[in-house]
């Protein structure tokens, strides 16, 4: 091995720099929610305590933080399914080459760049005018879905370009149907990356707020009601709501990383059965 | 006989994905530019051809001041990611010699992308109050005297957020493509006698354009598109296309808002037609 140079511990005191203004601001209203009663929106702690926690799961004045927090994880997970069989659909789809894949291609990638409020607007106007009644389950959930398609499809892509034909090649020398060629042969092989494309799915939609602002409705999700929030609660109480929801992202978060691990260990252990005269 | 029948499947598979983008894209967009040529009274719109509102939209100075801190933001906040975004992707790229390391960070810097905006602005804002922690630090070290009043609320705080927030966008595209380049062109550039800095900017810099285009398409659009962080941030004091749209939004001049939002659509397919000439997406997966 080489000796580091001192353009490696540079560039690593960066790093380090750059990982902190990362983290930095959400662990301190993470330090933040502990407060005390009577503590305020900055240091000074004033004493430590679970006050603002306990103040969470009472009775609030304004909102419905748990209405909208079920909302949401119900939002997430119809827009994770969805995401994740809409987008290996159309993964496939452009292996194939069908004619209109360059438009398709082109209308994904605007999804993806297009300012959020258009679709909010957007959306919203057309269900005000057909008179259908706009609800976070439809029209918010259409919305979100124009933001994490387009990155399930960009995955799949991804996945795709690495993937080796003579696998596919060889299933069907042996006879396998084109169905069972997709269902014993691509779709475990590709497994560990649909629990990507899954990952998205939830988050962006758990956390979404533009795409959501005009279509979800009377009642709303999570992040919606935490902006509602930032404008007339000037206590910690909005750090602990922060936190809880941090946290809960972190434990999504590691679920799946923690599922793509154990998927990819298995693999190891049982992936091959080359040589073992089965 | 057997290309028919790929074509019709590749379709079938295709046909989810149309019909989504169809309902909850196309049809949005199509809705707000006819919207856009709309009437509107104060608590309703009526379906009408009128050019009232462009009309109204490009004969206000306002308009021309918005646009023009629009493009503010995205420039300074596209040259700040990049220039973060290219120093800490070259660092996991080049300088991290064990591949599960190399994961590891990449997960630490791509994890607050998966958690929420709202959230990650609200963060800041202990941080850059008037009695907030920057404002003591520099107190006690007797750098200031009295607090700084610009940090929070300002465009400084706004472009903050914002490099916050899509820095991330402007790593993971670069960090990709910088795997991708052959190590062994690093060597022959060494061999050849080039000094690091060197190889950096006739060699990396070169190869890593396409995932900085990427990049770039991302923090621009999101940052041109943006209302909230703007909002947010400055606490309504300072203003940008986005927020004009939700403002008119906000009054239910939804004609108004439509045409407002015609123009920022068409500038930023504009920006996205120019950057994509440098870039073929779908080749750098």
């Amino acid at each position: 091995m080489e000796k580091r140079s001192r353009g490696f511990y540079v560039l690593a005191a960066f790093f380090g720099l750059f990982v902190l203004f990362l983290y930095g601001p959400i662990l301190t209203i993470g330090i933040l929610s502990f407060q005390g009663p009577q503590g305020g929106l900055t240091f000074p702690m004033n004493g430590v305590s679970t006050y603002w926690f306990r103040d969470l799961f009472q009775e609030q004045a304004v909102g419905d933080i748990w209405g909208a927090f079920r909302r949401s994880t119900m939002l997430g997970l119809m827009v994770m399914i969805t995401t994740v069989v809409v987008s290996v659909m159309a993964g496939l789809a452009f292996r194939k080459r069908f004619a209109g894949s360059g438009v398709l291609f082109y209308a994904a990638i605007t999804s993806l760049v297009i300012p959020s409020i258009l679709i909010s607007l957007g959306v919203g106007l057309i269900f005000n005018q057909l008179g259908l009644k706009i609800h976070w389950a439809t029209s918010g959930f259409g919305a979100q879905l124009t933001w994490t398609l387009p990155f399930g499809l960009l995955i799949m892509f991804a996945v795709f370009n690495r993937f080796d034909k003579s696998y596919e090649e060889a299933a069907r020398d042996q006879g396998a149907t084109a169905w069972q060629t997709l269902r014993h042969v691509v779709l475990p092989i590709i497994a560990p990356s649909l629990i990507g494309v899954g990952l998205f799915g939830f988050t962006l939609s758990y956390d979404e707020f533009a795409r959501t602002l005009l279509t979800s409705g009377s009642y709303n999700t999570l992040p919606l009601e935490i902006f509602g929030m930032t404008t007339n609660v000037t206590t910690p109480v909005i750090y602990a709501l922060g936190t809880l929801t941090t946290a809960f992202s972190f434990a999504i978060i590691a679920a799946f990383l923690l599922g793509a691990w154990i998927m990819g260990k298995r693999r190891a252990r049982l992936g091959s059965d080359a040589g073992k005269g089965l | 006989m057997r290309l028919t029948n790929r074509q019709v499947i590749g379709w079938l598979e295709a046909a989810p994905l149309t019909l989504v983008l169809l309902a909850f894209l196309i049809a949005p967009i199509v809705m707000i530019v006819i919207v856009s040529f709309w009437g509107a009274t104060e608590f309703s719109i009526y379906p009408a051809f009128q050019l009232d509102n462009y009309e109204f939209l490009f004969s206000s100075p306002v308009t021309y001041k918005v646009f023009g801190a629009t493009l503010k933001y995205a420039f300074i906040t596209w040259a700040l990611t990049l220039a973060i975004g290219f120093t800490v992707a070259y660092f996991m790229a080049f300088h991290v010699r064990s591949q599960t390391v190399q994961i590891a960070l990449f997960l630490v810097c791509t994890i607050p992308f998966w958690t929420s905006n709202i959230i990650r602005m609200i963060s800041w804002i202990p941080f850059l109050g008037r009695n907030g922690i920057a404002n003591q630090t520099l107190i006690s070290w007797g750098v200031i005297d009295q607090p700084l009043e610009w940090l929070l609320y300002s465009d400084f705080s706004v472009i903050l957020a914002f490099v916050h927030l899509y820095t991330l966008f402007m790593v993971v595209p670069i960090f990709n493509t910088m795997m991708r380049i052959d190590k062994s062109l690093l060597e022959a550039a060494r061999d050849n006698g080039a000094s690091g800095l060197q190889t950096l900017l006739h060699v990396i810099l070169p190869l890593t354009k396409p995932g900085i285009m990427i990049g770039t398409i991302f923090v621009v659009t999101l940052v041109m598109g943006d209302f909230i962080t703007v909002r947010f941030m400055s606490g309504s004091q300072r203003a940008n296309v986005g927020r004009l749209i939700s403002n008119d939004i906000g009054l239910l001049q939804y004609p108004s808002a439509a045409a407002t939002a015609v123009v920022l659509l068409c500038t930023v397919l504009i920006v996205i037609a120019i950057l994509l000439r440098f870039v073929n997406i779908r080749k750098e997966l």
